[in-house]
């Protein structure tokens, strides 16, 4: 897995609610045995007209942000399938962080697993950060992740807070099944307790 | 003493394999259900760093989202779907695990089939990659969808990493009134607690309502819990669940069955645990739900209306219905009843089950599908199938005008060839009516089973009791 330590970048503004996994990347893309290739296919619907042809209103086919790294987006972000292709496909176009007021759940944790790096944010600090990033090419934020740190583009600081472990595999690059089998003996404990306790 | 605990409580607390000083626990995992379209990212990355599945014995695959559901012995005609599907069987037999295979009875969707074969049991932790898997919380089992990665992770260590939930309970009291069903019950939760009140909680179903249900019915509530962003549903097991669980294939057998109900009966809810959040409903109030937009929040009555944006304060949800409405070719104010469809879907994890074609069959009995809509009953495993046509079932839907299919998720997704038009409209018994979850363009309503057959008898959504 990548390290996530520091990035700079545009900030593409998504002010939807409740973006749902198939509208990142609907299930007629989920054919694939690989993880790579799928940021062709990010938000299809939004992004692209009948004839295939870009939506010119849809931000990330916007000059200003089509090499956006951070996305600024609505409260339940990824709701709905546990398909890991939705995290593939950000990071596939380039996406390395997404900032939102809330997460679903399952989509949270496929993130941090592929080194993206999800912020959670109260409104005030998502207003403002809206904001900027509706100024376009010239507002640039820095998300720090050791500092737990967004620096705006006017040098306004935004706290956040993350889980600790989140923050160490992802500045470390490490990859949690090697991490498990360090325990292997633990689980094997486990094994030998439950098959006594529950022998069917 | 010992604290009380909740059903969910008991069960974390019995798989815990170690704990981090920051509350993350390793969890043991029972049993993992597999299959084609999240897995092959995770045996690549067995196969990349020379890792094992840990237990096969506790692994079960099945192709069920890209399978066709009409005549299999030709093969899949999709060469990436066909891709897949013959990915998942080259894993299967490299690491041994065991597949029903796409010609074999036991084929199915994978949240049928667990269930089905006495796989999934109470007390145990069952993941698969695949957010539906809440509906084996039925059982009174913890399980939930996970992601590609952990697939691979659950394979090679057969644990998680994972921090706990927080502890929820939703209560329906009373008994269902005549003609309510368990869709209607799990779709009015979720009008009320929104695509995102359940987020980061295990779920409890209690009450008189739910406690009456069967197990199909406790599959079709918890199936749908996702969908009300909780990870986890679950119901305490009891004498429905024992006696749905006796003499599956998987199940416990001879000495080990006693033993295990004795221990699947303290599996609930001591008197006195504390829930983070109760939910109270009322039985008498439920009405058969349908949904109007692209969100299973988006749910009405369906004597009800399509809502007014005009009449939301919260300016993000009113771009929302804005979006919505207009994404479904809908005017605010236009009876519910009044909305033509294309499509009727009658299966999918959600509603697929015996006990949903016979509620279908039941009116689609001695009527005709209306011209011009197209009404398909995809049965959730070949099991169902054979019993549905030892019942008759397919030929009262055949005669209906309704066409009968093979098992498999079909279009709950679209993943295979079974597709909604751009454009056109379906009442459906799946989960999910997202934008172009049915296909490309198309607009999904979500019924019950019944409510679906009334749809394509008449054309247009219908209560079941305006049939004459
Ligand atoms: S039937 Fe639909 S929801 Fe269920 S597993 Fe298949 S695709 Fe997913």
């Amino acid at each position: 897995m990548e390290k996530f330590d520091k990035i700079t970048s545009v900030a593409a503004p998504l002010p939807l609610i409740n973006v749902d996994t198939d509208m990142i990347i609907p299930a007629r893309f989920l054919k694939t045995i690989k993880r790579t290739g799928l940021g062709a296919d990010l938000f299809s619907t939004l992004r692209f007209n009948e004839d295939g042809s870009d939506r010119e209103d849809f931000v990330l086919n916007m000059p200003a942000y089509k090499d956006a790294e951070v996305l600024v987006t609505g409260e339940n972000f990824g709701c709905g399938s546990s398909r890991e292709h939705a995290p593939w496909a950000l990071m596939d176009f380039g996406i390395k962080c997404v900032i939102a007021p809330s997460f679903a759940d399952i989509f949270y944790n496929n993130s941090f697993k592929n080194g993206m790096l999800l912020i959670k944010l109260p409104p005030e600090d998502m207003d403002k950060l809206m904001d900027d990033a509706e100024r376009g090419a010239n507002a640039t934020v820095t998300v720090d992740l050791e500092a737990q740190e967004i620096t705006g583009p006017d040098g306004g600081l935004i706290k956040f807070e993350i889980d600790a472990f989140k923050k160490h595999c992802l500045l470390n690059g490490l990859d949690d099944i090697g991490l498990t089998l360090q325990k292997n003996d633990k689980i094997d404990d486990y094994e030998e307790r439950q098959k006594a306790a529950q022998p069917w | 003493m010992s604290e009380a605990k909740t059903l969910y409580d008991k069960i974390w607390d019995a798989h815990i394999v170690d704990e981090q000083d920051d509350g993350t626990c390793l969890v043991y995992i029972d049993r993992h259900l597999v299959h084609e379209v999240t897995s092959p990212q995770a045996f690549e990355g067995l196969r990349n760093s020379g890792r094992k599945v840990r237990r096969t014995d506790l692994t079960l695959a099945v192709a069920d989202h890209n399978v066709p559901t009409t005549d299999r012995s030709a093969g899949i005609e999709d060469e990436e779907s066909r891709i897949q599907v013959e990915a998942l069987e080259k894993n299967c037999a490299e690491f041994d695990v065991e597949l029903y295979s796409m010609d074999d009875i036991r084929q199915g969707i994978c949240h049928v089939v667990g269930p089905e074969q006495g796989f999934t049991l109470p007390g145990t932790t069952l993941v698969c990659g695949d957010s539906h898997t809440a509906t084996h919380g039925a059982f009174g089992s913890m399980s939930f969808g996970i992601g590609t990665s952990e697939v691979e992770h659950v394979l090679a260590t057969q644990t998680l990493l994972l921090t706990k939930c927080r502890n929820m309970r939703v209560t329906v009291n009373g008994a269902l009134p005549l003609g309510i069903t368990a869709k209607d019950l799990i779709l009015a939760v979720i009008g009320k607690i929104g695509t995102a009140g359940g987020t980061g909680a295990a779920i409890e179903f209690a009450g008189e309502a739910f406690q009456s249900l069967s197990m199909e019915g406790r599959m079709t509530v918890c199936n749908m819990t996702i969908e009300g962003g909780a990870r986890v549903g679950m119901f305490a097991p009891d004498e429905t669940t024992f006696e749905y669980l006796k003499g599956r294939p998987k199940s416990p057998k001879g000495g080990a069955w006693e033993m295990a109900v004795e221990y699947w009966k303290t599996l609930k809810t001591d008197e006195g645990a504390v829930f983070d959040e109760e939910i109270v409903m009322q039985a008498a109030d439920i009405k058969p739900q349908v949904t109007w937009g692209t969100s299973p929040e988006d749910v009405t009555t369906i004597d009800g209306q399509v809502p007014n944006p005009a009449d939301e304060s919260d300016e993000n949800r009113r771009n929302k219905m804005e979006r919505s409405l207009e994404y479904m070719d809908l005017e605010a104010g236009t009876p519910m009843k009044d909305i033509k469809i294309d499509t009727a879907f009658i299966g999918s994890c959600t509603n697929s089950r015996l006990e949903d074609m016979r509620a279908a069959a039941a009116v689609a009995k001695g009527r005709k599908v209306a011209d011009g809509v197209r009404a398909l009953v995809v049965p959730g495993s070949g099991l169902i199938k054979e019993l549905a046509e030892q019942e008759g079932l397919d030929q009262i839907f055949i005669e209906a005008g309704f066409e009968w299919r093979e098992a498999g998720c079909s279009m709950c997704l679209a993943m295979n060839a079974d597709k909604l038009a751009p454009g056109e409209r379906s009442a459906s018994t799946s989960n999910r009516n997202f934008e172009g979850r049915q296909g490309p363009g198309g607009r999904t309503h979500l019924v019950s089973p019944a409510m679906a057959a009334a749809a394509a008898i008449t054309g247009h959504l219908t209560d079941v009791s305006d049939l004459d």
